[in-house]
């Protein structure tokens, strides 16, 4: 007997709408639909509409969490088209707003993560260690989400010298955070039987669904905006891209927290290596043509192509998320697993969802419907957890 | 593989159906083909060449048709590469690449909602981002309608 249990239109658990149907035989499930679109916004569209100036105030709109991911896509499509070089300390500052974003990002995740699997003192911790850097962006930048610094051929406001050793400090706090979830994650019998073998992708499995980012690293795949097609300051610093082989929720979540340690040496070797300059261009007009830019979000690489037919608005702007591509391959990551794991491998890949809760279960064969709510699925969830602890005689 | 041999080899296999080759600069090469030479393009550069598939952008043009753009990279070089197909009106069709790229199977069925390209052998060109009950005909991407 198959049932099908619909996963939202609105997820749970994370913040973007999504709508799941899993196809489950007993406790398994065996097939996954995936329907996205409940939160069609137009922007591609509406760029058409907007100057070139206004399109990155726009795209950073696109994503909450990863809001400088878009803009840095953005401008690299913008000053490809054009044949642009910023001014070498702008390209400093944008690396550290990248990379700080990515360290927040990552513990956000690891938060949720965390809660979802019963720890809720990695959510809070997490949580807490993220303050620090939100602390940081706001001195930079002025707001701790959003921080409408770039623009095509520069960045709009500059990094205090006054600052950067306040900056330093705080990067010297989050050290030790990052290895102490490091050292958490690696030696905790329950988090291990939690994710590892879970939700496995294996290697042809990510080319096959062409995944990108924390996705496809952790499944043997070796690519990375940063070191591929170097932006911005990436490839004068020294840094490693995190490859694992297992593809798993364990191998995800490891290549997460080991990316945050690369990142605060980025952050670290930026601010020391930057010289006083100008950091912006002025740029006042664009050619026509066609742009391609490309950064590496959190989640993955973004990418962003723009049409210009010489005017002030962009002919066509295509955007392509990260997400758009890794949600696809919960297809074949879910098959065969349970439900309570189900929907951790589908929060492995770090979608964007939302969170009004509501799930139905709706049986095939009766007819019937029975709606639980959210919380019911994170307890669904945190009983597994209780049940491997009880298994494992931890207390 | 590096670049110049990928583009040695694409340029020797293809030869006369590569109607145009523009390179934007070093990085970003765009590369006119037939619409039917299509698949035979991408199962050679993602299955022989190890491409790997971004994405593909549709673009209403003022020449009279629609214009599809898939874009590849190949791995751990800096190279964009986009295909570019385009599609008279009012006979906007094209074969679709999901039974050769399992990865371009929202894109297709996006692309056709937004511009009203049919995909031949698409498994399943259902709306995506559209609603279910959006008008049929109307496509927002268009610049005739």
């Amino acid at each position: 007997m198959s049932e099908i249990i619909p996963i939202g239109p609105y997820h749970p658990l994370q913040e973007e709408p999504e709508f799941f149907k899993l196809h489950v035989e007993g406790e398994r499930v065996i097939k996954l639909d995936i329907e996205i679109g409940y939160n069609h916004r137009g922007i591609e569209k509406l760029a058409e509409s907007k100057s070139w100036d206004q399109v990155v105030f726009l795209v950073e709109r696109i994503c909450g969490i990863c809001s400088t991911s878009h803009p840095a896509a953005s401008i690299n499509a913008m000053e490809d088209l054009g044949g642009i070089e910023a001014p070498e300390r702008a390209q400093y500052i944008r690396t550290i707003i990248c990379e700080l974003e990515r360290v927040h990002s990552h513990l956000l995740w690891l938060g949720l993560a965390g809660h979802f699997i019963g720890y809720n003192t990695v959510w809070m911790w997490a949580w807490k260690y993220r303050e620090i850097v939100c602390d940081v962006l706001e001195k930079v930048t002025g707001n701790r989400q959003s921080y409408a610094m770039f623009k095509a051929g520069g960045v709009r406001r500059d990094i205090l010298e006054d600052d950067i050793p306040w900056i330093l400090k705080k990067m010297d706090e989050l050290k030790p955070s990052i290895d102490m979830f490091l050292g958490a994650v690696s030696d905790d019998p329950v988090i291990h039987a939690r994710t590892k073998g879970v939700g496995i992708l294996t290697k042809q499995q990510a080319i096959d669904y062409c995944v990108v980012g924390p996705t496809a690293r952790p499944s043997g795949i070796a690519i990375d905006v940063r070191k591929d097609d170097p932006y911005f300051a990436y490839d004068w610093v020294d840094w490693d891209i995190v490859v694992l082989e297992e593809g798993d929720v364990f191998a995800k979540t490891a290549c997460r927290i080991l990316e945050m340690k690369e990142s605060v040496k980025i952050i670290e070797q930026c601010l020391e290596k930057m010289k006083p300059g100008i950091i912006d261009l002025h740029i006042t007009e664009l050619p026509a043509g066609e742009g391609i830019g490309r950064a590496e979000a959190p989640r993955g690489e973004v990418y962003h192509y723009c049409l210009s037919d010489g005017s002030n608005f962009p002919a066509r702007y295509k955007v392509r998320a990260p997400s758009y591509t890794n949600i696809l391959s919960n297809e074949v990551a879910c098959e065969g697993q349970t439900v309570a794991d189900a929907a951790l491998v589908l929060a492995a890949v770090d979608p964007c969802y939302c969170c009004t809760e509501r799930i139905v279960i709706v049986d095939d064969d009766n007819n019937s419907e029975k709606v639980i709510s959210g919380n019911d699925l994170i307890k669904l969830s945190h009983n597994k957890t209780e049940k491997i602890i009880k298994e494992l005689g931890i207390k | 593989m590096t670049w110049t041999e990928i583009k040695k080899q694409i340029k020797s296999k293809f030869g006369k159906k590569i109607l145009k080759w523009f390179e934007h600069n070093d990085n970003r090469i765009y590369v006119d083909i037939n619409p039917a030479d299509l698949v035979e393009f991408a199962q050679y550069i993602f299955k022989e060449l190890k491409a790997r598939f971004i994405i593909a952008s549709g673009v209403d043009t003022p020449r009279g048709g629609i214009e599809i753009l898939y874009h590849f990279d190949f791995f751990q070089l800096p190279q964009v590469f986009s295909l570019r197909v385009f599609l008279k009106k009012p006979e906007i069709e094209v074969e679709s690449l999901s039974s050769v790229i399992a990865g371009t199977k929202w894109i297709e069925r996006e692309i056709h909602e937004l511009l009203g390209v049919n995909f031949k052998n698409h498994p399943d060109l259902k709306h995506l981002i559209l609603p279910e009950d959006w008008p049929e005909g109307n496509y927002p991407l268009r610049r005739d309608q």
